[in-house]
Parts: structure tokens; sequence; C-alpha cells
């Protein structure tokens, strides 16, 4: 079984998943936030490599890349910082990043890398299903776990397809739109998740548009292996530039209450 | 996606999972649709009576002189609403019509494909957003107006650069949330499969007229067809012709700006590398981790780091050249070929232009060249007016 299928099985709720840019809104402070969110309680985290054109990302994750950008940083940066996260606490990592770093930085060699600075798993934003074999054999060669996105409108077929070339988890995307927060939890993911659980016994994170501990609770009981929450946490550091206490507080709380919330009686 | 899309290694369809079905939806109405006899007649009739085709093939002979070699001006500035861009909209336009589409976006640069979708959105009865990059709005506020005129929605960008690649990100953006009832009508001949084949395939009248108008006019093929590349779709709508024809020369020019030793320029094939970039394998301006450069250029039309991925191909397949000029020799032929022929030619097309004087005194009396005069440059005069004042 793969890193993420152990934990998902061990755990007595859906595995909370909070996504950071890496370096947003700089280096240290990333760390320091990462660093509480692991002490809050995240099970597993999910990093995003800040790139320019982030065309599967609201303002609110856009921001945070222009930001980390802003302040210097670069994939060869992120890497480092990951390290310095896992030796911190070893915690199952899940990258998403855009092509075009990796395509750069060579596919082989970021993904060595990113496996010895203790990455778990690789998702491609902008590379679909249909050209999972220019990084599917380096993701292997590596020892990464491969992770897919799944939409509302992804056919079965494709579906199928998906989850054959999964190692990791299906991420699962629970609208029709980019990242970031909306008042409802979109109808369509549901429906989804049951489609998905007739078509494939691999786990199922659900990520995009998750803002509430609500939220949160509703897709951890329509049979979710993970929670991804994103934008709202990115809020944290975006309302409170300059003050990393409130920051640092902020998260921790909303960390613990949905904890609270997804987990099973 | 029945085909992959692929230009040798360029190309491709790198796009988010959500925007597949809606990329496959449009590959496949374009199979169904585009070659059948009504689709065909109805194109037909619009290309004639709404935008004006066949344009004229036209020996500039005073600017001949200058230059010393014969230039012959495929008139596409003549079309309406001033660019080349209306082929693409009508064609796109109409297969959103027939694919039961009642929503377009689009995105622009220079505003002439905005201008055009919007022409389109009006023509068709589509409800119409154009997404603009809002430096773009400033220095094209002509066209927005027309745009408004038009019925059409100007939504601007003002993430990133402010400039056409922002407001591509945001088209696509907001088509990832609209994808049931909205058809996205892709600009240039770049972008994710199957845009580039398609904007091709309307835009290919401008080559297939001109080399049976070098025929009629001139007895022969021409020595060279020039052209200017931002994305690339005029140049790949009258390359395309040819492009079997080993003996005529393509040429590709694109946005030097200030020089393409400096930052300041949008001369993608020129000094780019290889990379993936809105859904598109090709040669982008980036930087060595992969962050994508802001351009510039005076000609917002080329203002653009990424480039068609075929002309990505014809670059490396030798079957075509690409070269850059100057914002300074693009305000010089600005000047020149409007002194010396009575006709504005686009700043985007003057860049074509101005490589013919580069090579004044280089090549022979009788040499032929076809150069593709992609728009007008009535939406250019204020610009050039802040640069070369009249006194």
């Amino acid at each position: 079984m793969g890193i993420y299928q152990d934990l998902f099985c061990g755990l007595n709720r859906a595995a909370l998943i909070p996504f950071f840019v890496i370096g947003d809104p700089d280096e240290e402070t990333s760390f320091q936030l990462i660093k509480t969110a692991i002490d809050a309680g995240a099970d597993v985290l999910e990093l995003g490599i800040p790139f320019s054109d982030p065309v599967a990302d609201g303002p609110t994750i856009q921001k945070a890349d222009i930001r980390a950008m802003k302040a210097g940083m670069t994939p060869k940066k992120a890497l480092a910082l990951i390290k310095r996260i896992t030796d911190y606490r070893p915690i199952p990592i899940g990258l998403l990043v855009y092509y075009n770093l990796v395509y750069q930085y060579g596919i082989e060699r970021f993904f060595s890398a990113f496996k010895q600075v203790g990455g778990t798993s690789v998702l491609v934003a902008d590379l679909s299903i249909d050209d999972a074999e220019e990084i599917a054999p380096a993701a292997e060669a590596a020892g990464l776990e491969t992770v897919f996105m799944v939409t509302p409108n992804t056919t079965d077929d494709r579906i199928q397809k998906i989850a054959k070339y999964t190692t990791g988890f299906i991420y699962t995307v629970s609208l029709l739109g980019t990242t970031g927060q909306r008042s409802g939890l979109s109808d369509l993911v549901e429906p989804l998740i049951e489609r998905l659980k007739s078509l494939t016994e691999k786990p199922i994170c659900v990520g995009f548009g998750i803002s509430t501990a609500k939220h949160a609770k509703d897709i951890a009981q329509a049979g979710a292996d993970g929670v991804i929450i994103g934008s709202r946490i990115i809020t944290f550091i975006e309302d409170n530039l300059g003050d990393t206490d409130t920051m640092k507080k902020q998260l921790k709380n909303y960390i613990q209450e949905v904890a609270k919330e997804i987990a099973r009686p | 996606m029945k085909q992959k899309g692929r230009y040798g290694q360029f190309g491709g369809f790198y796009v988010p999972e959500v925007l597949i079905p809606a990329l496959e939806e449009i590959e496949a109405g374009f199979e169904q649709y585009c070659s059948t006899p009504q689709f065909l007649e109805e194109l037909d009739t619009l290309s004639r009576t709404y935008a004006g085709r066949p344009t004229p093939l036209y020996h500039a002979k005073r600017f001949s002189e200058h230059v010393g070699f014969q230039v012959h001006v495929k008139r596409e500035d003549l079309l309406h609403g001033g660019a080349h861009k209306v082929n693409n909209v009508l064609g796109q336009g109409l297969l959103a019509k027939y694919m039961g589409k009642k929503k377009i976006i689009a995105e622009t640069g220079a505003g002439q494909h905005g201008l055009a979708t919007a022409m389109a959105g009006a023509l068709f009865g589509m409800e119409t957003k154009i997404f603009m990059g809002s430096v773009d709005v400033a220095r094209q506020n002509v066209n927005v107006h027309k745009m408004k005129l038009c019925g059409a929605e100007v939504i601007s960008v003002s993430g990133g650069t402010c400039t056409l690649k922002d407001a591509i990100n945001d088209a696509l953006r907001y088509w990832t949330g609209h994808i049931d009832d909205t058809f996205y009508l892709f600009g240039t001949a770049g972008g994710p499969h199957p845009f580039p084949m398609i904007v091709r395939h309307f835009q290919t009248p401008i080559g297939i007229e001109a080399r049976q108008q070098c025929f009629e006019q001139i007895g022969r093929l021409p020595d060279k067809v020039v052209a200017c590349v931002g994305g690339g779709s005029n140049a790949i709508g009258i390359f395309s012709a040819f492009i079997n024809d080993p003996d005529v020369e393509l040429i590709g020019v694109e946005g030097g700006g200030k020089g393409v030793d400096t930052d300041e320029h949008c001369a993608t094939l020129v000094k780019g590398s290889v990379g993936v970039l809105h859904g598109a394998q090709t040669y982008l301006l980036q930087d060595e981790n992969g962050q994508i450069h802001e351009t510039e250029c005076i000609s917002a039309g080329l203002d653009y780091p990424g480039v068609g991925p075929e002309h990505a191909y014809l670059k490396d397949s030798g079957r075509a050249a690409y070269t850059a000029v100057t914002d300074e020799q693009v305000l010089d032929v600005f000047e020149l070929f409007t002194h010396s022929e009575g006709i504005i030619p686009a700043l985007e097309s003057s860049h074509a232009l101005a490589w013919l004087v580069s090579q004044k005194g280089k090549l022979s009396k009788d040499t032929v060249v076809v150069v593709n005069l992609s728009g007008r440059g009535d939406k250019d005069v204020s610009i050039v007016e802040q640069h070369r004042p009249m006194l």
C-alpha cells in the first residue's frame, strides 16, 4: 500500500489537508505557518510552488503566488523549505505544481530532488491524464506517488484511466471552476464522490471551494478520505500581512475547529 | 480528445482536467459541422458580404521603389473591423452557433480580436465578454469603446502584467466556471488543441487567395512571404498556402521592442526557450525557473511571451525563418509606408514592413515579396503621435 493509503486507513477521520503556497508571504513566515498547521493537527500537507500564470487558481491563490515570488521564492528554495518541514516533523507532502516549472527544472531531476527532501506525491495542475506518460514513469522511478485531478465533468471512462495512473489519491475537484472560497458547497460534489466510489477503490481527497468547517464535515460524511483546504487558509495570511502571530493564531484555531468537525463519532 | 494536436514536439493540450471536456466538445463540433455544405455556404456568404473577402493583393509601387524590390501587399486591413481577425471570429462564431452556444468569451491584446469577437457577438446575437489587460484597455481605448458599442462587456484584467497573457489566464479561469453554455473564441493560432488547428483553418483564405492572386497578377509564385508574428494567426494564415512551395521563403517578424538584447521585447521565437504555457508546448520568454517574463512592445497585438505551436515547429524544422525589428524601425516604416502609399498600417503589420526596409539593397529589383498587411493602423495613430509628435 502507498503512504497515503496507509495513513487514511489508520485515521479515525477524514485526513485534514491544508494547502499553502510555499514562501507565502515570505520564506520564514511560510515555515512558521506550516509548522503551526502541523502542530494543530494537519495530517497531510498540500504545497504549491508559486507560478507566474496559475490558470487553475482563483484570486486568493494568485495573490499568494505573487507575494511568494516577490519575496524571492523559487523551485530550488521551495525544495529547501520542504526539507526544513520534513526535518521538523515527517508528514506526507503532496506537491501541486504547474508543468512549466517542472519542465524547466527537468522532470526526472525535479522529482528525485523532491523525493530526497521527503516529498510524497506530485500533482501537475495543467497536465491531464492524456499526457500522464510524460510524468508517471519519472514519478515512479523517483519513488513518488501520483495524484491526478477528477472534476464533476470528467467522464466515467476518463475516471477509470485516471484511477489506473493514480498511485496516491484522486484529487477530486468539488466544482466547475477555479480555486477559491464559496459560500455553499457545490451540489456536484456528493454525486461525484458517489460516482468515484463506484468506479475505483483509490483514495479520494476533495478540494476547491471548501471554506467552512461545516463544508469539510459534509465532504467527510460523503465518504472522502481527505479534505483539502486552500484559499480559506491563505486568507489568514492575506488578512494579517505583517502580523505573523495573528496569522498563526487564526490558522491554529481554524485547523483545530475543522479537525473536531470531521472527527468520526 | 481525438487528436493530439501536435506540431512535431510542440502543441498539445496542457490544461487542467476541468477544461478537457470543453476542448473535446469544440474538437468534435469542428469535425461535425465545419466541412458540411451548409456551414461552408453560410461562412462563405458572411466572408463575402459581411467581412469583405476576397481582399486584394496590391502592388505597392512607391514603397517598392524605396526598398528596391517588388512588394505586394495582401490587404487584410480592408476587412470589416480593420484586421484579419474577422476571418477567425466568423468561423468560430458560426461554429459556436451550430454547437448551440449562447455566450462567447474572448481575450484580446490590441483589441482587434476583442472587437472582432464583439462584432460576431452582435451578428450572431450572443452575449459577449471580452477579457483585456488593464494596460491594453488604456492604450487601446478606441477599440474598447467600439466593443461596448457592439454590446460586449469588456472586463479589464489587472492580474500579473495586465496584458494579453493575463487576459488569456482570466478568460481560461472564467471559462472553467462556465463551460456549459460558453464558447471560448480563441484569438490566435495558439493555446491548447484544438485552437491552433481551428484558428489556422479559418485564417487559411489569406494564403489561398494570395497564392492565386500571385499567379493571376505576377504570373508566378513570390520569392518571399512575410508576416508579423505575435501569437501568429495572420502569419500561419498566409504561410499555410505556401508551406508546400519549397522555393517560397517564409519569414515571420516579431516585436523587437527596445532591442532583442534588452529585456524589453516580445521576440519569443528569436530569443525564447521551449516550455509550456496556456495549454501548449512552444517557445516562451521565461526565466531559468520557468516563470514567464513580462514583455514589452509598441504594438499591443504582438505583446505576448508565447507563440502558436506550429510556428515553433516551422522554426525548428527550418521551413520558416523568424526575426525581429525594433519599435523605432516600426515607427519609421509606419510613417514611410503611410506617406508613400496612403495606407496606414497597423503597428503589428508594420513589423513585417519594417523587415522589408531592412532588406533594402540586399535583394534584386525583380524579387517578389508578398507581405501580409494584417490590419489597419487607425487604432494606432495616437500611440504613434505620442512617440513622433507632428509639429
